[in-house]
């Protein structure tokens, strides 16, 4: 097999204008010693004055100023799409692991039941606990509430929700992830793509509705995929791995753009620096275009 | 002291600096995709890396856990190449293991602990080459990758070591300078409040001269003080302009 090996110095340098943001805070910086202000996250009061504790933006509502970094954890909100595995059994609950500040929670008693049986869940059910979901297992779920120490209890009580089978985990920073009203899509190359608001992707081949609903999303379906699904796949993978290299921001067009995008090139080579680059900038210059 | 002269008759030093110039100082943030935050930084030819994850789940024995604070795990290795002597072991000698407490406890005064209870956050410095200066230029780096990562601190944690020589203080010394003895002072600050996290002391210095060390050394903190915040702000704004055109 040829393996291509070139020196870092030769990698393609995307030439980049920018601008200094006017609100723009380090840690240390004083924000204001205007005593008329509360303290929002990302600041702390030292002598009468509020001081920023991260790099970032300051944002103001009103009276509350906050400042907000451009990289951090996943910091949950309640209704928000999440991908996680799970990292242990524990007493009528599991824990999730979704690149949250501490693991997630998902009780029993907010999951559905294989089959979609509705009931309290009994004794018997807490021993089978193991049977639904082991460790390692991947999962989509929502967000239900958050605790009061910042970790987040989930729920997977629709058919949406539940386990999830065959397909390829992504992982981009939270703040990649454009919010929108739905956030699992059918792309019409065929496959199914779940952008989960905690920066976790899950992208599989596409599934008939049906036989989903039928099993209450337990079940795993491990029929053998085929070569041209998983390729898909792996392309999606790797488009959306070029647009986090170049900050886009992800949702549905603009992983279809990429994928368009990236057609003229084998699926290999998308991972090749210049490639990235390109296709980044197709896909910027098609949003400008379309003026999104 | 071996036929070399630290400071020359005309205020040189060995490598043409001035008594209180810093070597060149060079960094980049987020050199990793993987890491939460990360640095790279050149202070003259001490390179050094660093990678911060978390605050995150705690990892191995939950019991270690503080109800009110997030625990502070910090790593210094030193790759075997980095000195002039292939080194055996680049973690887990006495002296990393001093290094590594040394760095918790400064970031424990910087980062604000009580945020985030029942969580961890790991540090993990390299040093890939050594020419002096390894612990300010540790926490210089871990100091970017705390910023990278988004995690809240009082300020910059800025350290610079000091060495006094013919009544001079002289200001980041190099790996020569280090090894030819007399005393070292090490500081790291937050330069804003100009408190002084930590501070360390290498051989013996007439307590009528430790004002006037210590007064060079917190200067040299705030000049890379300002260097880092430069770094900083070209990188946030950077990242906020690429984000921000969607």
């Amino acid at each position: 097999m040829a393996v291509e090996i070139r020196l870092t110095c030769e990698k393609p340098r995307e030439e980049f204008q920018f601008e200094r943001p006017k609100h723009l805070v380090t840690p240390g910086d004083i924000i204001t010693s205007d005593t008329g202000f509360m303290r929002g996250h990302g600041t702390y009061v030292e002598e009468e004055n509020l001081v920023a504790s991260v790099a970032g933006i300051v944002e103001r509502v009103n009276k509350l100023v906050s400042v907000r970094p451009l990289k951090t954890r996943y910091n949950g909100e309640i209704g928000d799409v999440v991908v996680g595995r799970i990292t242990e059994v524990q007493q009528r609950r599991w824990k999730v692991e979704t690149n949250s500040r501490l693991d997630s929670v998902l009780l029993l008693s907010s999951v559905n039941l294989p089959g979609g049986e509705l009931r309290r869940k009994t004794a018997e059910d807490e021993l089978a606990m193991r049977k639904y979901l082991a460790e390692g297992d991947p999962i989509s779920a929502e967000v239900q509430s958050v605790f009061s120490d910042g970790s987040l209890s989930l729920h997977t009580r629709s058919l949406k929700y539940g386990k999830l089978s065959q397909g390829t985990l992504v992982l981009v920073s939270p703040s990649l992830i454009k919010r929108r009203k739905t956030h699992f899509h059918n792309l019409p190359c065929g496959a199914r793509i779940i952008l989960g608001n905690n920066g976790y992707i899950w992208i599989s081949p596409t599934v008939d509705e049906d036989v989903n609903e039928s099993t209450g999303g337990f079940i795993q379906n491990l029929e053998l995929v085929p070569l041209t699904d998983r390729e898909t796949v792996a392309r999606l993978r790797n488009c959306i791995l070029a647009l986090a290299r170049h900050r886009l921001l992800l949702y549905d067009t603009t992983i279809l753009y990429s994928y368009e995008a990236s057609l003229r090139h084998q699926c290999k080579d998308i991972m090749k620096p210049e490639v990235m680059l390109e296709i980044s900038q197709l896909v910027r210059q098609r949003l400008e275009i379309e003026g999104l | 002291m071996a036929g070399l002269e630290l400071l020359s008759d005309q205020g040189f030093r060995l490598d043409g600096r001035r008594p209180h110039e810093l070597r060149k100082i060079e960094c980049r943030m987020g050199v990793f995709a993987q890491a939460d935050g990360s640095a790279y930084i050149e202070q003259g030819n001490t390179k050094v890396l660093a990678a911060v994850y978390g605050p995150h789940e705690m990892r191995g024995s939950k019991s270690r856990g503080l109800h009110h604070k997030v625990l502070i795990n910090c790593q210094y290795s030193m790759a075997t190449f980095s000195t002039g002597e292939r080194k055996r072991r680049p973690r887990g000698d006495r002296k990393s293991q001093e290094m590594t407490l040394h760095l918790k406890q400064t970031f424990e005064a910087a980062i604000m602990t009580q945020l985030y209870p029942r969580s961890q956050i790991d540090i993990f410095v390299e040093v890939l080459q050594a020419d002096g200066g390894n612990y300010s230029t540790c926490v210089n780096a871990a100091t970017l990758a705390l910023v990278d990562a988004g995690i809240p601190l009082k300020d910059y944690v800025c350290a610079c070591t000091t060495g006094f020589v013919n009544d001079t203080p002289m200001v980041d010394i190099s790996f020569v300078e280090e090894s030819l003895g007399g005393p070292q002072l090490t500081v790291a600050v937050l330069p804003k409040s100009e408190q002084i996290v930590l501070l360390e002391m290498a051989s013996r210095l007439h307590v009528d001269y430790l004002n006037k060390v210590l007064k060079t050394a917190v200067k040299g903190c705030k000049d890379v003080y300002v260097i880092l915040d430069e770094v900083v702000r070209n990188h946030v704004a950077q990242i906020a302009s690429s984000v921000g055109s969607e």
